[in-house]
């Protein structure tokens, strides 16, 4: 289990290899990479400035990732956010997660995923063509996402 | 002397735009002692509080580094942080 916040890129090979180097247990390994994307709205986006919050951003992200380990049987499991500006096409996020089967490293990569989005202090800025810039409002359909979670299993 | 408990302050994204600075010490006068009134504090200290601090419902508060609720004493916090909905991933 290992978070980072980093203005530099990520490889993501590379982390899938460093975690499951030496281990023969492994069966399921499940990437999730976000990505600046070129348009918003049919605006045409130049880059994506991320702000965050030093010092409470790894503890957020060191509880949700061991809030996923504590709900599903994972193996091992990384993060890596990038902060500072980033151009179109940029890697942003990554989420790995290791799992003897398939389904708990699904899951759990999507747990990761819609906590980090609702939970960790992170602010995107969006810079356009047009030299405007505004926040990215946050969405309530991340917020539904969120909460599928805390349903009881079952209802 | 009235106590008073000195705290630091942190403001994030359009928050800190709208307030002009990232972070500020200030004393807190013991009659404020929710989030809620804190934020109500914050509100009256200018015009540019004013406009940060125009809709508190949409604005996130942390305690030392924790997500808290607008009902949370503040107590003994030595730090805490206004921000907008967070929006990475």
């Amino acid at each position: 289990m290992t978070v980072s916040v980093q203005t530099e890129d990520f490889n993501a090979a590379a982390e899938i290899a460093a975690l499951i180097a030496g281990r023969t247990d492994v069966g399921a390994v499940v990437t999730f990479t976000g990505v600046v994307r070129g348009d918003n709205g049919g605006r045409d986006l130049v880059a994506m400035t991320l702000e965050h919050y030093p010092g409470m951003t790894n503890a957020e992200l060191e509880a949700i990732e061991a809030e996923s380990h504590a709900r599903w049987p994972l193996q091992a499991s990384r993060i890596i956010h990038r902060v500072g500006e980033l151009p179109v096409g940029a890697n942003i996020v990554l989420v790995v997660t290791c799992s003897p089967h398939r389904h708990a490293a699904f899951q759990a990569a999507e747990f990761l995923m819609d906590y980090l989005k609702t939970q960790a202090p992170f602010w995107k800025k969006e810079t356009f063509a047009d030299g405007t810039s505004r926040w990215v409002d946050a969405s309530d359909g991340d917020d539904a996402a969120r909460l599928r979670w805390t349903q009881t299993s079952g209802a | 002397m009235a106590e008073t408990n000195t705290i630091t302050l942190r403001y994030f994204a359009w928050v800190r735009e709208k307030t002009g600075r990232a972070e500020e010490r200030v004393s807190l006068s013991p009659s404020v002692q929710t989030v809620a009134e804190l934020l109500a504090w914050l509100k009256s200290r200018g015009p540019e509080y004013a406009d940060a601090f125009a809709r508190p419902g949409v604005i996130r508060v942390a305690i030392d580094q924790r997500h808290v609720k607008p009902d949370t004493a503040i107590a003994d916090a030595r730090e805490i942080a206004f921000f907008p909905p967070v929006t990475g991933g």
